[in-house]
C-alpha cells in the first residue's frame, strides 16, 4: 500500500496556515450529532477531549485508571518546550524545528515538526489561562530553564513536576467539559477491540475493569491517546498499567505501525538493585547541567566513591565530547554510561551504575553565595554549606526522591545512575493530519510516532502531547468529520459489533482457561530481559534474530503456561494484565524486526554493525532515510510499507557532539 | 546503607467487592529485601498467592514514583504508612525489621466505597473537581502567558497547594473523613491566581456543596490530613478556603 502523508504543499512556514484556511468545517449543529471517542486521559487524550467538547461533539473519554488525573503524563519532570523566545536568547520557531528535527536524528517528518514548533507558544499561553502554576521569576513574569541538546532556554516547568502540573490543567479542562455534558468520562475502562464498519473506525470495545462486563461504544471516530510502549521491556519508568493494548489492537485491524524499534533510554535513573524490581525511577536530566558524571578510572575498585581521589576518576562524558560534556543527548549520553559499565567499570554491588556526583556544583553554588554575603575568604565547611542550600533549591524534590528510594544521601555522597527505558518514539504511523492508515481512527501523543524521529530531545513530550490534543486535532479530525455529518449514530447491535465483542470475550475466556503453572509477571520478566538484552541499547544482527525466536518460543508458552487466578466476571486485575503482556509479547518480535531491518545507527537505534571508528552511532542515509511502517498480515508476518523523509530545509549531518 | 532480609506477618483486608462484608486474612512472606519497596513486598506476596492457587490482593497502584495519586494503603494505622510526606509506592522496606506484623486496610471513608480488596472508588474527587475546580477558558482564547505578570509569592503558594495528588490520605487520617484539604488545595490554588478570579465566587460555593453532597464529613481543625498528606499540602489551604466561603456567602446574591 502506497502510504500518503498528506503533507500540504507549499513553503515549511506556510503549509499549516494554509492547511487550517481551507480544511473542511462542520458545523455547529452537525457538532452535536458527532461522537468521538478517544481512548487514555494523558496529555494528549485530556486536552483533546477537552478542545473537542468545547467545540460541541459528544465526546466519550476513556481510562483504565481510577480517574483520567492519574495518567503517566503527571510524572513528567522536567518541563515543557516552547519558542517564546522570552529569554531574548536568539529561539525562534524556526530553531526549536531545527533542533527537534536534528535531535531526531533525521527521522522526522519535517512537516510535522514545524507545525509542533509553530503551535507551541500556544500551549503555554493556554496553560497559563488554565490556572497551570509554571515557576515565575520576581517580576511575576515566567522562568525558563535550559533543557539537554539544546543552546536556549525554551523550557518552561513548575519545580520537577511539570507534568503533574499541565496534566492537571488538561483534567480540569475535561472535567469543566463533563460537567457541561459534552464529554462522558469512563474510568476504569481498558479499549479491547477497535470496531471498523466499511473500512472505517466506527468504535470500540471496552471491559469496565470493576464489574468485567464489556461494553460496546460508537463514535464517528477513534482517537487513541494511549501513550508509549516502554514496558515491552519490563522495566521502565514508565507507570506499571501504561500498555500497548489500544495500539496494538487497531495494529492488528489495519493500522500501521511506524519505527517500532525507536525507544529513548534516558541516562539518568536509579539503577536496579534487585530482580524483585517492578519499576525504575526517572531522575530528570536537569541534573546533568550541574551534575558531573563519572566512573573510577580502575576496575572493580570497590572503594567509596568520596575515598577516590580526582586523578583516579574518569569523568567519560567530558573526556569523550569536550564541547557538550555531561550535556549530550539523552541517546549518547545512555551509550556512554553502558560502554563504562560493559568493559568493567562500573560501580555499586551491581555493577551497573555510574556516579552523578554534585560535590563540585556544591562548592561552586557556595562560593557565589559566599561572595554574595561580602565572605570572599570562607572555609570549605561554610562554602560546603551554603552550596547544599543552593543546590536542594534546585533540584530537593529528586534529591528527597533518590534517598527515599536508596537510603542514601546524595548531599554527602554522590548519586549512582543507569541508563532506563523511558520514551518510544514508534507507535502507530499517522500522516499529517494524525490519522492512521484506518479511516477514522487517530493517533496522538506518544502514542504516535511522529515528531521524534529516532530520539525526542527533552521537554519535547509534554509539548507534543499538547499540541496534538489542544491544536491539531480539533482542525485535522473536523476534516474527515465533515463528510460524516450524514452517518446517523450506527446502533451496536450491527454485526461488526457483536463480532468484534465476540472475538474480545472468546479471548479473555481463552486466557483464563489455560490454567498453567506461571504467572503473568513472570512471562513479563523474561520478555523485557530478552527485549533489554538483545534489543536495548545496542543491537546487532544475530542477537535480533535469537530474540525473534526466543520470543515466539515465550509466546507458545504463555499461551499454554500461564496461570490466571480468580474469575472472568468482575474485578479481575492479573486477567487485564495477561491481556496486556500477551500484546507486549507480540509487539516485541514487531521491534527486533524493525530493528533488525534497519541496518543503522540513528538516535536511540544503535546497531553495532554501523558505527564509526571511535564507536559513535553511523546514519545510513542513502538506504534509511525513510519511515519504516509495519502491515500486519498474520500471526508473526508483517510487511514494510516505506515513506520516504524529504528533508527540504534541515539538511541531514553526522550529528557531533565533540 | 546496610541492606537486610526479613520475614514478615501481613494482616491484610480481603473484601471480594463493594457489597461483601470482608475481612482480614493473615499471610507470611519470608526472605524479603529492605530495598524493596512495599508495593514490590506485595508483588512478592501476589506471586506467592497465584502460585499457591489463590487469588491475588487486589490494590491500587500505577506510577510507583509518589506522583500519580493511585495507591492507597491504610498501614498500621497510617495513610501511606510511617514514613513523612511519603506514599505507599516510595515507602520501602528498611522502615520495617524482621518478624514485623503489618496491617494493611483499604481507605475507610463513606464517601470512598470499597471495590475489592484494598481498591477504593474515589470518584467523588473527579465530580468535587467537575463541580469548579476549573478555569472556564476553551482552548484558543488565552492571551500571551506574560501578558499577566503574577506575584512569585502567589504563584509559589498557588504551585504548593497545585502539588495534591488527589490521592485521598488527607480524608482517611480524618476522624471525620473531611475533604477539605483537598477540596481547599484546589480552591486555593485557582484563588490566588489572577485567571481564577472571575470564577472565585461560585467556584468555592459549588466544590464545597459538591463535598457535603459526596457525605465527606466536616473539619474539626485536627490537621491529621496535613500531617498524613503525602506532598505537604498544608492546613493554611482550608484557612484560606474558609475565608473564601464566608465572602463568597457574604456577598453572593
Amino acid at each position: 500500500m502506497a502510504l500518503n502523508s498528506k503533507i500540504p504543499a507549499g513553503e515549511m512556514n506556510q503549509k499549516w496556515e494554509d492547511y487550517k484556511g481551507h480544511v473542511k468545517l462542520v458545523n455547529p449543529a452537525n457538532k452535536r450529532k458527532i461522537e468521538i471517542i478517544v481512548v487514555g486521559t494523558g496529555l494528549a487524550g485530556a486536552s483533546a477531549a477537552a478542545a473537542l467538547g468545547e467545540l460541541g461533539y459528544k465526546v466519550k473519554a476513556f481510562c483504565f485508571q481510577d480517574s483520567p488525573r492519574r495518567a503517566h503524563s503527571i510524572a513528567a519532570q522536567g518541563g515543557i518546550n516552547a519558542a517564546k523566545n522570552y529569554q531574548n536568547d536568539g529561539d525562534s520557531v524556526f530553531r526549536l524545528f531545527y533542533d527537534t528535527v536534528k535531535g531526531g536524528d533525521y527521522r522526522a517528518r519535517e512537516a510535522n515538526v514545524h507545525r509542533l514548533a509553530e503551535v507551541s507558544a500556544n500551549i503555554i499561553d493556554q496553560c497559563v489561562a488554565q490556572g497551570v502554576p509554571f515557576a515565575r521569576e520576581y517580576g511575576g513574569l515566567l522562568s525558563n530553564r535550559s533543557f539537554g541538546g539544546t543552546q536556549v532556554q525554551r523550557t518552561f516547568y513548575a519545580a520537577g513536576q511539570t507534568g503533574q502540573q499541565l496534566l492537571l490543567g488538561a483534567y480540569s479542562a475535561l472535567e469543566r467539559q463533563v460537567a457541561l455534558g459534552t464529554v462522558t468520562q469512563y474510568s476504569r475502562h481498558e479499549m479491547l477491540e477497535v470496531v471498523i464498519i466499511d473500512g472505517k473506525a466506527r468504535g470500540i470495545i471496552a471491559k469496565n475493569l470493576v464489574t468485567g462486563e464489556i461494553e460496546r461504544h460508537f463514535g464517528h471516530a477513534v482517537l487513541l491517546c494511549s501513550g508509549g510502549y516502554g514496558n515491552v521491556f519490563y522495566l521502565s519508568t514508565n507507570a506499571m498499567g501504561s500498555n500497548v493494548t489500544a495500539a496494538w489492537k487497531a495494529h492488528k485491524k489495519g493500522a500501521f505501525f511506524g519505527n517500532p524499534c525507536f525507544t529513548q533510554i534516558h541516562p539518568t535513573c536509579i539503577p536496579v538493585s534487585g530482580d524483585y524490581q517492578s519499576k525504575l525511577t526517572l531522575m530528570s536530566e536537569s541534573l546533568r547541567n550541574d551534575g558531573r558524571i563519572w566512573v573510577p578510572k580502575a576496575k572493580d575498585d570497590n572503594r567509596r566513591p568520596t575515598d577516590i581521589p580526582e586523578e583516579e576518576r574518569d569523568y567519560y562524558l567530558e573526556r569523550r565530547y569536550p564541547a557538550f560534556g555531561n550535556l549530550v543527548p539523552r541517546d549518547v549520553a545512555s551509550r556512554a554510561a553502558k560502554e563504562r559499565c560493559d568493559e568493567g567499570y562500573g560501580v555499586g554491588t551491581t555493577k551497573l551504575a555510574v556516579y552523578l556526583d554534585f560535590a563540585d556544583a556544591i562548592k561552586r553554588y557556595g562560593r557565589i553565595e559566599a561572595g554574595k554575603q561580602g565572605n570572599h575568604n570562607a572555609d570549605d565547611a561554610t562554602v560546603i554549606t551554603l552550596g547544599k542550600e543552593v543546590v536542594k533549591e534546585k533540584y530537593g524534590n529528586l534529591f528527597d526522591m533518590y534517598a527515599k528510594i536508596t537510603g542514601e544521601n546524595p548531599y554527602e555522597t554522590p548519586m549512582r545512575i543507569y541508563p532506563a527505558v523511558h520514551y518510544t518514539m514508534g507507535g502507530l504511523w499517522v500522516d499529517y493530519e494524525l490519522q492512521t492508515t484506518i479511516p477514522g481512527l487517530y493517533a496522538l501523543g506518544e502514542a504516535n510516532f511522529s515528531d521524534h524521529g529516532a530520539n525526542r530531545l527533552g521537554a519535547s513530550a509534554l509539548m507534543q502531547g499538547l499540541a496534538d490534543g489542544y491544536f491539531v486535532i480539533p482542525y485535522t479530525v473536523g476534516n474527515y468529520l465533515a463528510d460524516e455529518i450524514r452517518t446517523p449514530a450506527i446502533p451496536t447491535t450491527h454485526p461488526a459489533f457483536e463480532e468484534a465483542e465476540k472475538a474480545v470475550k472468546d479471548r479473555l475466556s481463552t486466557l483464563m482457561n489455560i490454567k498453567g503453572n506461571k504467572t503473568v509477571e513472570s512471562f513479563h520478566k523474561r520478555l523485557g530481559k530478552i527485549m533489554w538484552d538483545k534489543c536495548g541499547m545496542a543491537r546487532n544482527a544475530q542477537g535480533l534474530q535469537e530474540a525473534i525466536t526466543e520470543i515466539q518460543q515465550l509466546k507458545k508458552e504463555f499461551w499454554s503456561d500461564v496461570r490466571i487466578p480468580g474469575e472472568i466476571g468482575g474485578m479481575n486485575p492479573e486477567l487485564d494484565k495477561a491481556g496486556r503482556v500477551a500484546d507486549f509479547i507480540e509487539l516485541g518480535e514487531l521491534m527486533c524486526l524493525d530493528a533488525l531491518n534497519r541496518n543503522e545507527s540513528c538516535g536511540g537505534h544503535f546497531r553495532e554493525e554501523s558505527q564509526t571508528e571511535d564507536g559513535e552511532a553511523k546514519r545510513d542515509d542513502a538506504n534509511y532515510s525513510y519511515v519504516a511502517a509495519w502491515e500486519f498480515k498474520g500471526e508473526s508476518q508483517w510487511e514494510v510499507n516505506k515513506e520516504a523523509l524529504n528533508f527540504e530545509i534541515v539538511k541531514p549531518t553526522q550529528r557531533s557532539y565533540k | 546503607m546496610e541492606h537486610y532480609k526479613m520475614n514478615l506477618t501481613l494482616k491484610v483486608w480481603k473484601q471480594k467487592d463493594s457489597s461483601d462484608k470482608g475481612g482480614f486474612e493473615t499471610y507470611q512472606v519470608k526472605d524479603i529485601s529492605s530495598e524493596m519497596s512495599f508495593l514490590e513486598m506485595f508483588d512478592v506476596l501476589n506471586e506467592q498467592l497465584i502460585t499457591e492457587g489463590k487469588d491475588a490482593i487486589a490494590f491500587d497502584h500505577d506510577c510507583r514514583e509518589g506522583i500519580c495519586g493511585m495507591c492507597s494503603m491504610y498501614i498500621n494505622g497510617k495513610p501511606h504508612g510511617p514514613w513523612e510526606q511519603n506514599t505507599t509506592c516510595q515507602l520501602h522496606m528498611r522502615a520495617f525489621k524482621d518478624g514485623d506484623t503489618i496491617v494493611v486496610e483499604p481507605w475507610r471513608s463513606k464517601a470512598f466505597p470499597v471495590l475489592k480488596d484494598l481498591m477504593v472508588d474515589r470518584t467523588a474527587f473527579d465530580r468535587i473537581i467537575q463541580a469548579g475546580g476549573y478555569i472556564s477558558v476553551n482552548t484558543g482564547n488565552a492571551v500571551d502567558a506574560n501578558a499577566i505578570p503574577i506575584d512569585k509569592k502567589d504563584a509559589d503558594d498557588a504551585f504548593a497547594a497545585a502539588a495534591c495528588i488527589g490521592c485521598g490520605a488527607c480524608v482517611a487520617a480524618c476522624k471525620n473523613s473531611s475533604a477539605m484539604l483537598f477540596v481547599s488545595a484546589k480552591v486555593s490554588q485557582l484563588a490566588l491566581l489572577p485567571q481564577g478570579l472571575p470564577e472565585r465566587k461560585t467556584r468555592v460555593l459549588s466544590m464545597v456543596a459538591q463535598m457535603d453532597k459526596e457525605g465527606f464529613g466536616n473539619c474539626t481543625n485536627t490537621y491529621a490530613c496535613e500531617a498524613e498528606c503525602p506532598k505537604g499540602i498544608s492546613v493554611t489551604n482550608i484557612a484560606r478556603m474558609n475565608r473564601e466561603y464566608l465572602n463568597a456567602g457574604l456577598s453572593s446574591e
